[in-house]
């Protein structure tokens, strides 16, 4: 009961500060289990996404995130236990326990959040090299699909170095998913991943029309 | 009637529509049985009428601080859809902050201490020199032309524009006082209705496109039978006007003109930017951009005509 009205407070200020629109470009918000893979440049990029899915969806979506940050506080601490649900990576532990921990909440039913560049980039780069997490983890669970999803704008709201944000709007644009080879190496789907994502962040380039 | 009276009948007169129009709905919704979108997308529309009606009657409530406030968050909404689908860099940050938050506000309060010498050519004149002045101090140049003329661009037609309809309340028109704020009921219903009649006569008669390259769902049956019959209700609406009922058909037919071609400009625009709506803050409208390009062109019209053949 009080994690619903957690969330509810956290979505509808999400959607207040950012009034965050969202694309469904490359697939729909339907109920299917995924992984969904962002370009992260904010603390504040989970929530955008997690706030951009149906209320349905939303309940069956995890955020993944390192264990350090969410256990700095006791809210946060119940944030992220129990509002978002967040599977929690032990900071500096080794990369087959994260892996577990994920596929563990992949089995469970659960939809991921998921960040390949592993780490905030706030640089002029456009998305750092993608780690290659999210290459074992599709590997593992192969029938699960990959969803890219650009997060556009927040960092012109608040660009390194200035004091002032800009009320923009901050859009979300989901691509198509993907899932790996039968052949493919980890070079190559990472390579590929971290195209589909870089193809999302054209600003405009989602070329909708009327019918 | 009392000017009282007179807008009592009129919010009534709005709402007994928007009761017929959502029995309307709900009948066509209950057919359908929930399978077609386009009967989805119209119920969706006339809840936000509602919403929007609710909004407007609210601000009225309040009177001029109400009306002022109302327009600039218009304004402040509009502005942040336009400014976010525009290619800034980040040595536009400063300008566009400025422009959020000092030239927007003032703005309305110059509309507020109804200072016309000044909110008339505030945004034309001193935004548009001051703005790129800030902008070059940062030295990046690429695009600069380009980048300037989009915020400028941004600020007359969300800011400037926007704020000649609570303007309106400013105009000292004889025999006319206390009832300004009906002069913005007349406004924003008679374009309003026009873009409402487009759509409907579109729907039922519609064969010919008139620009299918800017807008594809516009037709000629549309234009002449939406533009004509808000036309007509405009001239029926000449008693909570200074207007003879004439004078009210004219001035009504030229801002529905100006409220067509204005959202054949806004659709040219989101052509060049490759996106549909403006936003999707008002479910089955889009953004508030996209429910407010009408009367963006045709408020300053409206406003100088009637200043210059009505006011002492």
């Amino acid at each position: 009961m009080i994690e619903r009205l957690a969330a509810s407070v956290i979505t509808v200020f999400a959607r207040l500060v950012t009034g965050v629109r969202t694309n469904w470009l490359g697939c729909q918000p339907e109920p299917v289990q995924r992984i969904y893979f962002a370009n992260h440049s904010s603390h504040g990029d989970f929530v955008l996404i997690w706030t951009s899915l149906p209320p349905g969806l939303r309940a069956m979506t995890r955020p993944v995130a390192g264990a350090d940050y969410w256990q700095q506080s006791a809210s946060r601490r119940f944030i992220g236990e129990r509002v978002f649900r967040a599977v929690a990576i032990p900071r500096g532990g080794d990369a087959r326990q994260a892996q577990e921990l994920m596929c563990a909440a992949l089995d469970g039913g659960a939809s991921l959040i998921v960040f390949p560049e592993g780490t905030r980039n706030t640089g002029d780069e456009i998305l750092l090299p993608f780690r290659s997490g999210l290459y074992w983890l599709a590997k593992a669970r192969p029938d699960i699909e990959c969803v890219p999803v650009w997060i556009a704008n927040i960092s012109r709201v608040l660009p390194k170095g200035e004091i002032l944000p800009i009320p923009l709007l901050c859009t979300l644009t989901f691509g198509a998913p993907l899932k790996v080879a039968q052949d493919e190496d980890k070079t190559a789907f990472i390579a590929r991943a971290r195209g589909a994502l870089l193809a999302l962040a054209s600003p405009q380039g989602n070329g909708e029309s009327e019918p | 009637m009392t000017t009282h009276e007179q807008t009592l009948a009129l919010f009534a007169g709005i709402g007994g529509l928007l009761v017929i129009a959502s029995l309307v709905g709900f009948v066509l919704a209950r057919r359908a049985r929930g399978e077609s979108p386009g009967i989805a997308n119209l119920n969706a529309r006339i809840k936000a009428w509602w919403v929007m009606v609710a909004l407007i009657a609210v601000a009225f409530v309040f009177g001029k601080t109400g009306v002022i406030v109302l327009f600039a968050l218009a304004s402040f909404l509009a502005l942040r859809e336009f400014l976010t689908l525009m290619r800034t860099r980040r040595g536009d940050h400063i300008a566009i902050a400025g422009a959020f938050f000092i030239v927007l506000p003032a703005q309305y309060v110059l509309i507020g201490i109804d200072w016309y010498g000044l909110y008339s050519i505030f945004i034309p004149v001193y935004a548009f020199l001051v703005m790129p002045i800030v902008a070059a101090l940062r030295a990046d140049t690429k695009n600069f032309l380009t980048r300037i003329a989009e915020v400028q661009w941004g600020l007359m037609v969300c800011v400037f524009c926007v704020s000649h309809v609570p303007a309106l309340m400013t105009l000292d028109i004889p025999g006319y006082d206390g009832r300004q704020l009906l002069l913005i009921a007349f406004l924003v219903l008679v374009v309003q209705s026009s873009d409402v009649l487009q759509y409907v006569w579109g729907k039922l008669f519609g064969r010919h496109k008139i620009a299918p390259l800017l807008s594809p769902s516009k037709t000629v049956e549309g234009f002449v039978g939406g533009v004509l019959s808000a036309s007509v209700l405009g001239a029926a609406l000449w008693w909570i006007t200074p207007f003879s009922p004439l004078h009210a058909f004219g001035i009504a037919l030229l801002i529905n003109l100006m409220g067509f071609f204005g959202g054949l400009v806004m659709s040219a625009i989101k052509r060049d930017l490759g996106v549909k709506d403006w936003g999707h803050m008002i479910e089955g409208h889009g953004g508030m951009l996209d429910r407010l390009d009408s009367v963006i062109f045709a408020a300053p019209i409206f406003f100088h005509v009637v200043r210059f053949w009505w006011t002492a």
